[in-house]
């Protein structure tokens, strides 16, 4: 299949690269309820983990990331393309990973929902085909490739929301929170699969043993960042604060 | 039509998506010029040989489809013994029959993207009135996708509700359903906008999936 591109497209991503993803001054409210309040940072580290309570304002910072919310004032750049208005440039380099596989799985077979990604961006037949072998292959879906997605388990269809972000190179993935409704075994399986990835990835967890080895844990409180810092400096300091 | 798609190598699983929905309309239009029950249980038994024979499927993929649908055939059969003749209703059931074995086929040998983008093809014309065929497509394959989902969903309800003491199927479900499946809406949202479904170009030129058998 050849699929048309945009000319704007190629326009934006031809933006040259900065380094990373930085946050001027964002603040994000939905109606009078601020979530995020005067956010400034820049990620350019491999591993970055931000652990929060519920409702600290953690998913909403990470879907900033991706351009899947755009601040209600300040500005997100992600190799200096902003957010606000080159989005699509944003989301070829930034895969998001969602908590509930089942809402991000779209097409009713995994082979089907692997190309779903790919044939977006316009790739030919022959490369969108390899991608989804690549990826059956690699994350062991290869028998269950004409299954229908319903029926895998838990870790399964984590696995293939995951594969299925990776199908579309990414540079950076997004996680938000992708071990929540696995049972021990699977999420032990995706935390190798984060931890081998050569992406840069933002992971936004309550599991905190995820986050060992990361280069960079931030702590959200309230909308803000309280605390950044290498995981051995954060998570005690974290812990201690949730008892 | 739910993911019954059964993998092979048979020539009819080759064949074109676009060539087995021709036939199955051609056969759906030209069963309506039979009105001998002879010929239509021929049929019948046609249809069931070219699925086992020429498709190589086996018999449960195509009982799995008909056998939700024989209390319908039953009841049509009844209606008709009241109404007008046995050979009136045995024609009308057996045509019904005829078309369900062969959709069943159809459904069983061909790939959801690859029927998905026949729908497409066939909505190009409708480009005109600014209609996206890529986004038709896109609402065929995810209804087949969710409909098990929200069913999922709706007996976690039901032992939810069942665990609390209501052992009864209530209207109350659909509240929390309607609730659930609302909330999944905007995620599923926001995974198409991650995942490109917005760069989806308007044409697509060819018929044929790019995921291979």
């Amino acid at each position: 299949m050849r699929w048309g591109r945009r000319p704007a497209e190629e326009a934006d991503d031809a933006v040259a690269p900065g380094a990373g993803i930085e946050l001027r001054d964002v603040e994000h409210a939905y109606g009078e309820r601020v979530v995020l309040d005067g956010i400034s940072l820049t990620l350019t580290e491999r591993r970055i983990g931000v652990v929060g309570a519920n409702g600290s304002g953690k998913s909403t910072f990470a879907r900033l990331l991706n351009g899947l919310v755009v601040p209600t004032s300040g500005t997100v750049l992600v190799d200096g393309l902003d957010t606000r208005t080159q989005v699509r440039a944003v989301r070829r380099r930034v895969g998001f990973v969602f908590q509930d596989p089942d809402a991000q799985i779209v097409h009713p077979t995994v082979a089907e929902d692997l190309a779903f990604g790919p044939h977006n961006q316009g790739l030919p037949d022959d490369e969108v085909q390899r991608r989804v072998e690549e990826m059956l292959g690699r994350y062991g879906l290869a028998d269950h490739r004409d299954h229908p997605a319903h029926l895998l388990s838990g870790g399964q269809k984590q696995l293939l929301a995951i594969a299925g972000v990776l199908a579309m190179r990414p540079r950076r993935i997004v996680f938000d929170e992708p071990t929540t409704l696995l049972d021990l075994s699977n999420t032990r399986r995706v935390a190798r699969v984060i931890d081998e990835l050569e992406q840069d990835v933002v992971v936004v967890t309550h599991h905190l043993d995820l986050l060992s080895g990361f280069d960079r844990v931030l702590v959200v409180e309230h909308g803000r960042v309280i605390a950044d810092g290498t995981p051995a400096e954060t998570v005690p300091w974290y812990v201690a604060r949730m008892d | 039509m739910l993911s019954l798609y059964v993998p092979g190598e048979s020539v009819v699983h080759r064949a074109r998506a676009g060539l087995k929905l021709g036939l199955l309309a051609a056969l759906g239009i030209g069963l309506f010029w039979v009105g001998s029950p002879a010929v239509m249980a021929g049929a019948v038994a046609l249809v069931v040989l070219a699925g086992v024979g020429l498709a190589r499927l086996p018999w449960r993929a195509l009982a799995v489809q008909v056998r939700p649908v024989w209390p319908w055939l039953a009841l049509l059969l009844g209606f008709h013994l009241l109404v007008t003749d046995l050979r009136t209703g045995s024609v009308a059931v057996l045509r019904l029959l005829t078309l369900l074995a062969a959709a069943a086929i159809v459904t069983a040998t061909t790939r959801v993207t690859a029927l998905v983008a026949v729908i497409e093809w066939l909505a190009a014309p409708l480009r005109v009135f600014g209609v996206r065929p890529a986004r038709i497509g896109l609402v065929l394959a995810m209804t087949l996708r969710f409909i098990p989902l929200v069913a999922e969903r709706a007996a976690r309800i039901r032992e939810a509700q069942a665990a609390r003491g209501a052992h009864r199927v209530r209207l109350g479900m659909a509240v929390p359903l309607l609730i659930q499946v609302l909330r999944m809406a905007a995620t599923v949202g926001e995974a198409l906008d991650a995942r490109g479904a917005d760069d989806a170009p308007a044409r697509r030129p060819r018929r044929r999936t790019a995921v291979a058998s």
